[in-house]
């Protein structure tokens, strides 16, 4: 207020701070500052003291504590014995499992299907657009339970179950898989699948420097996947086969050996990934549309066929189109794997749960919930941000 | 004081299924504020106001087959409803004087605590948090329960034992002490198992009627009611095994002795007078027995004082039994062999019997 009266006084040729539209936007912004910051103080102030009240600290001590509890899928070594942390770890690892796999698999047929609601086969045409139209317009909590209770839930029980090609099991207990068993100097075949990756990479660049030289092509397609399948191949015929397959066999209550794969696990994938896979494939077909016929018919003329037109023409420019609504995809898909606790698949708000209601810490967990789903999501940003820088427009 | 209620409630809910506690610390604020009013309303002698009202309000189970359940004809029925019935009968000779009020595992003690109700009878377990710090009085055990398994004989015959259960999959709501009791009996006989947990009740039961599990686990008492709504009960069994220790019994608030002595033999004369053989048939003709201990507990002897010192009339047992039968008919009526839940007697067999039904004497 003293301000405003200083300038009061020497309104001669100026005009009044109040009229003054940078005073004024200072003047708002610092009113709306100290609010906020009044706000949080009090928030602070607030919380703090109703738990001291209470008689609850927020140390995060308490995750030292024997956990007491089991976890049915687990991609770490964990018992009851462990500490709470320990089973944060087992919840953090399942929610990063089923987000990767979920974002590959949903990246595949998202792509897949949005290319298909273009084709010029009615067939594939109307059947992309079915697909998008059911999984789009269902809650993905539906689609879970569409999976687990309408699909894996009646399969057979573990004593009858399917026989699958490669000595898979599938029963109402999930899928059981041959597990590989890596035996003495097995280590060089992932030397030479390492050495193949590398040799691939190596082998791009020199085709693409000598078309841009002479014009002329590589086959690299062909040459990489001779070399990825061929060197770690040449690798186990020089060490003799040094794997074995723990292949899975029928136990007493449910399948032993090999690997399991759980129902929760495969419903909860499976609906996340044709779920997300429909928002993709719709943004997909934008990305293309929005690529100007012109640079179709263009590509035409220089006599490219549709194929090579698609793949050199009309997909890396409807890249920049589609990577950045394809980044909040992948986060949807990323926080709506905490649907999990629908199914009682483990990760980490399902067990974080437990260790709530058995500790009674609601808000140290809830705040381990907020930092790692904000940290998971930051991280896929930067990754996408990236990418999105390679693969924008570069003007020359 | 409130915040030493607000800490203690949070507590004494360890037993409560799949709660969070961010949403009890809100109602648990309600029910310490409801607690403190409760200091001041809850010294009045419950019997006079219960005398006064005509009528006994009693807390029992929204709905637990064989319990406490609406029968088709809408009245209440079962095990608990029972002992609300006997203690009205002992009040009023009347058992059918009595108002009943469903209520949830969350909200159980609330009624009792504020005064809604005179009496809990609602498979509440007894323990030490819920008689100090939610100041509840347990008038004894009337149902020695705890945490069994249960399973589906004709998909895995031939198991007769929990130690048989050797990595099978095990459906168990989260968040209980169910989850971690089951954690430590596996590890304590050194079993694997794959345990499969839901967040509610329903979600549970669901999972292991369609199969997904080998196993349930929860309150044996619960498993049987639990077993009448599955797809096919006679297909399922439940397990000898035992791993936990939950005692049920009817509560009524501190500050009643009184109240509380009414509850609590109300209880023992139930035992008692299956001890001595007088059932509800013969409960009559035993008025005229020359056996001095069966002459004292129906109040025929000279002189007898024993009701009147208790508040109510000396046949106060003539009239509990004639209402509702000794312990052994309310059980096997309502969970025993003349019910659908067909549990056995077990660990609540008279302590003469091998179980550990037992009672004070009457003297």
């Amino acid at each position: 207020m003293a301000s405003v009266n200083a300038i009061d006084s020497d309104r001669g040729d100026r005009v009044s701070l109040i009229y003054n539209p940078v005073a004024r936007a200072i003047f708002f912004q610092a009113v709306v500052f100290v609010g906020l910051l009044a706000l949080i103080v009090w928030i602070v102030r607030n919380t703090v003291d109703n738990l001291e009240r209470a008689g609850r600290n927020i140390s995060f001590g308490f995750l030292n504590e024997r956990a007491g509890f089991d976890i049915g899928q687990s991609l770490v070594p964990y018992s009851s014995d462990s500490t709470y942390i320990d089973a944060l770890i087992v919840g953090l690892l399942n929610t990063l499992l089923i987000a990767f796999v979920g974002i590959i698999t949903a990246t595949i047929v998202g792509f897949l299907i949005g290319v298909g609601r273009l084709s010029r086969n009615w067939l594939i045409r109307k059947f992309c657009t079915v697909y998008v139209e059911v999984f789009r317009n269902i809650p993905p909590l539906l689609v879970i339970f569409f999976w687990y209770l309408g699909v894996l839930a009646i399969l057979p029980q573990p004593r009858e179950s399917l026989h699958l090609p490669f000595g898979m099991l599938l029963s109402n207990r999930g899928l059981a898989v041959p597990k590989p068993v890596w035996g003495e100097g097995a280590w060089l075949a992932g030397a030479a699948l390492l050495l193949a990756i590398a040799m691939c990479v190596f082998v791009a660049r020199r085709a693409r420097a000598r078309q841009m030289a002479t014009g002329q092509r590589f086959p690299v397609f062909w040459t990489c996947i001779a070399l990825l399948v061929g060197l770690p191949l040449l690798a186990l015929v020089v060490m003799g086969f040094p794997v074995s397959f723990d292949v899975p066999v029928l136990g007493a209550f449910q399948t032993s050996g090999g690997m399991a794969i759980g129902p929760e696990f495969l419903a909860l994938y499976l609906s996340l990934s044709l779920y997300t896979a429909s928002f993709i494939a719709e943004i997909v077909r934008a990305g293309i549309r929005g690529v100007g016929k012109g640079q179709t018919e263009a590509s035409f003329a220089l006599g490219l066929r549709p194929g090579a037109t698609t793949r050199l023409v009309v997909l890396p420019q409807a890249m920049r189109i589609i990577v950045p609504p394809l980044t909040s995809q992948y986060l949807n898909l990323t926080k709506n794997s905490s649907l999990a606790i629908a199914v009682g698949y483990p990760d980490l708000v399902s067990v974080g749960g437990t260790i709530l209601n058995k500790s009674g810490n609601s808000i140290q967990i809830v705040a381990i919930w907020m930092v790692v789903y904000l940290s998971i999501s930051l991280a896929t940003s930067l990754f996408m941000n990236w990418f999105n820088t390679r693969v924008a427009l570069v003007e020359r | 004081m409130r915040d030493s209620h607000k800490n203690d409630r949070a507590n004494a809910r360890t037993r409560e299924k799949g709660l969070w506690v961010m949403k009890t610390s809100t109602k648990a604020l309600l029910g310490a504020a409801g607690l403190s009013l409760v200091a001041t309303m809850a010294s009045a002698a419950t019997l006079d106001d219960v005398k006064a009202r005509g009528v006994l309000k009693c807390a029992v189970n929204t709905g637990l087959a064989g319990f406490a359940a609406p029968n088709d004809k809408g009245e209440y029925t079962g095990f608990d409803v029972d002992y609300c019935r006997a203690v009205a009968a002992a009040i009023f000779n009347d058992p059918n004087k009595v108002e009943y009020t469903p209520t949830t595992a969350k909200d159980r003690f609330e009624v009792l605590a504020n005064g809604t109700v005179d009496l809990l009878a609602r498979n509440t377990t007894w323990t030490l948090s819920r008689d100090t710090t939610l100041k509840l009085n347990f008038a004894g055990i009337n149902y020695f329960d705890g945490q069994g398994f249960m399973i589906n004989a004709k998909k895995i015959p031939g198991v007769n034992s929990a130690l048989q259960l050797s990595g099978a999959a095990v459906c168990v709501q989260t968040g209980t002490t169910t989850e971690l009791n089951l954690a430590d009996f596996f590890k304590a006989n050194n079993l694997q198992y794959n345990p499969v947990v839901f967040e509610k009740l329903e979600e549970v039961n669901a999972a292991y009627d369609s199969g997904r599990c080998d196993v349930y686990t929860t309150d044996q008492s619960g498993l049987y009611s639990i077993r009448l709504t599955l797809t096919s009960p006679d297909d399922h069994v439940v397990l000898p095994e035992i791993i936990s220790k939950e005692p049920l019994g009817p509560a009524v608030r501190h500050g009643d002795d009184q109240w509380l002595d009414i509850v609590r033999w109300t209880m023992n004369a139930l035992v008692i007078a299956e001890e001595l053989g007088i059932t509800q048939a013969n409960v009559e003709e035993m008025k005229a027995s020359t056996n001095p201990e069966i002459r004292r507990v129906l109040g025929q002897e000279a002189n007898s004082k024993f009701g009147a010192d208790l508040g109510l009339s000396e046949d106060w047992v003539v009239n509990i039994i004639k209402a509702v039968g000794n312990y052994g008919e309310v059980f096997e009526r309502n969970i025993g062999s003349g019910s659908p839940l067909k549990i056995a007697r077990g660990l609540n067999a008279l302590w003469t019997k091998g179980g550990l039904q037992y009672a004070p004497p009457i003297r």
